[in-house]
């Protein structure tokens, strides 16, 4: 019984062919986590070096080249941070992104919901139109934005640095909120609407929660834009006491172009928030870049 | 009389109310400016004047026939992005190949890779500028390291690497990118498919050719069309590094609008370049479109 129970000994051949084949299996699994750990650590390197640099002195920055500072000189960011102006810069970005992102927000999920879900003249062509924006590169239209912003007063006003950004954010807002809409079933709506709930009842207590998903993925990419955003900054903005980060550190390396230390401090600063951010939400940015792209 | 549905209008009111922010916000910024650069575009303005003289296309021969530096502008993007779809779409499209088989940390290489694309251009500039900076640079240093002093050199600075060493920190910035949306494209494929070839008999380089790459065209043509935009539109990379130098050596189209612009005050001139350069994107989006058509259509 025991003899037919056991599996008979591989021989000797295909013992070899096993080991073989492991061997190779190993090799090419290596092979490639030694890509992406390399590709990995490209990534991250200038970072870690800009951290690192940020907390060095003005003497052994240029130096000390190493990764690892044994006496950090935290000294920097409170630099930075008043001398360098960044406190300012910094809480103009956060009232900037959560003005645009809230409008965006806002804005853009009442529009998708009526074009979604209510009926009036021109609603196809409404829609048509402003998508259509996002497939129309106009590299130039910054220049009669500025025309426009200018005969408006809004030149280096928050307001004419918000309302532009905003308006840049509906066409995807819009488009990413309808879809949602179009797909949720109208059972719940209808029976709010029977309970006498009218259209900005149904839409604030009903569509909007369960659009959540969708309203995060939007508040993440816009958050992201607005924090990066520096072409039109620089056009809109000349007070110092109204520019965001981005434009911030331009202005600090235009002034104190040998400060590396404070200039990575800046940059640390600057960068901390938008990296929390990603690291918090980036389940909700993978599926943003992956179901925009995708669908395109 | 005609009798008035006072029902049916409010409804309409509070319909039209929905949309309306949108529709406003999208007029004055967008609608208006549309068409305000085709006006400017035949026009010498200076931005304050209450005066404008008409021009005709006059903006537009000069542009074409009598500025090269727009012309080598045009070509320095267009370099950064052959260079950009060859190497950063390559190790993107690899990339997204390994991890989509044979890798454990799926997710964390995915929030790795994707942390560059994450951060601003300025942000990334200013450290990469320190990077490849002549005299104190990290690469210098390394290479000096390395017993390469002779290579050595001011890499942003110099005529001959500069617009390279521009490429290479776009790149950096951008591989993530294309990578997401690779693998995103790779994990729709169905296993099955795969494996049953597997079965058959078909080899990794079968599969690849026969099943990955017809699946996957569509996405190809995508992320290259993506990457064309994206690149020739560089801006932010080349003002925080190079700001356009050395002489015309890193000049792009964006950084040549804003010169005619804020810089020599001719606004008409700024829009027709614009529209130049407005009309060959869309062209470059259109040929996109068809391909993708055609690639659909046979995969």
């Amino acid at each position: 019984m025991n003899a037919i129970l056991t599996p008979p000994r591989p021989s000797e051949k295909i013992q070899f062919q096993l080991w073989a084949y492991k061997i190779k299996h190993w090799a090419r699994h290596g092979a490639a986590e030694l890509v992406c750990l390399t590709v990995a650590a490209a990534c991250l390197f200038p970072l870690v070096w800009m951290v690192a640099s940020s907390l060095k002195t003005q003497s052994t920055v240029f130096s000390d080249m190493s990764l690892w500072v044994s006496h950090p000189h935290w000294h920097n960011y409170y630099e930075a941070w008043t001398r360098g102006h960044f406190s300012r810069y910094f809480f103009n970005s956060i009232f900037y992104t959560g003005i645009v992102v809230f409008g965006v927000i806002w804005i853009s999920s009442m529009a998708a919901y009526a074009f979604s879900r209510l009926e009036f003249p021109g609603r196809n062509v409404m829609f048509i139109i402003i998508i259509s924006t996002m497939m129309i590169p106009i590299p130039g239209s910054f220049i009669a934005l500025y025309v426009v912003l200018n005969k408006l007063g809004l030149i280096d006003t928050r307001l004419g640095y918000i309302l532009p950004q905003i308006n840049g954010g509906l066409a995807l807002g819009i488009f990413l909120l309808k879809t949602f809409f179009d797909k949720l079933p109208p059972d719940l709506e209808d029976a709010a609407r029977i309970d006498g709930c009218n259209k900005f009842q149904v839409y604030w207590h009903v569509a909007m929660p369960l659009a959540k998903p969708a309203v995060a993925v939007l508040a993440v990419f816009n958050a992201l834009a607005v924090w990066n955003e520096y072409l039109l900054a620089m056009l809109v903005l000349s007070n110092r006491s109204l520019m965001p980060l981005q434009r911030g550190l331009m202005v600090f390396q235009g002034s104190h172009i040998t400060e590396y230390p404070l200039l990575m401090a800046g940059i640390a600063i600057s960068i901390v928030p938008i990296v929390s951010l990603y690291f918090l939400m980036q389940r909700y940015i993978v599926a943003g870049i992956t179901a925009g792209a995708l669908k395109m | 009389m005609i009798p008035v549905n006072w029902n049916r209008t409010k409804d309409l009111v509070t319909s039209y109310l929905f949309v309306f922010p949108a529709a406003l916000l999208f007029v004055v910024f967008s609608i208006f400016p549309f068409f305000k650069v085709f006006q400017l575009s035949v026009f010498e303005w200076d931005g304050i004047a209450t005066q404008m003289r008409f021009v005709g296309l006059n903006n537009f021969r000069d542009a074409i026939f009598r500025d090269p530096s727009w012309w080598i502008s045009m070509r320095n993007a267009s370099e950064i992005t052959l260079v950009t779809l060859l190497f950063q779409n390559t190790l993107a499209l690899v990339l997204a190949l390994i991890v989509d088989r044979e890798i454990k940390g799926k997710n964390f290489y995915r929030v790795v890779f994707y942390l560059p694309p994450v951060l601003s251009g300025i942000v990334v500039g200013l450290v990469w500028n320190w990077i490849f900076d002549g005299s104190h640079g990290l690469l210098n240093y390394a290479l000096t390291g390395m017993g390469l002093g002779g290579w050595t050199r001011a890499w942003l600075a110099d005529p001959k690497t500069a617009l390279l060493s521009v490429a290479v920190i776009h790149m950096w910035k951008g591989f993530g990118w294309g990578f997401v949306i690779l693998l995103a494209g790779l994990q729709a494929i169905p296993r099955e498919l795969n494996e049953a070839a597997r079965v058959d008999g078909a080899g990794e380089w079968r599969i690849f050719s026969r099943i990955t790459v017809p699946l996957m065209l569509p996405v190809f043509f995508l992320v290259s069309v993506l990457t064309i935009l994206g690149t020739m539109q560089i801006f932010d990379i080349i003002i925080s590094t190079t700001n356009g130098g050395p002489g015309y050596h890193t000049e792009v189209p964006i950084t040549r609008i804003l010169v005619a612009m804020v810089g020599s005050s001719r606004f008409g001139y700024a829009c027709s370049l614009g529209i130049l350069f407005g009309l060959i994107l869309l062209a470059v989006s259109m040929v996109q479109m068809r391909l993708s058509k055609w690639s659909s259509r046979y995969s």
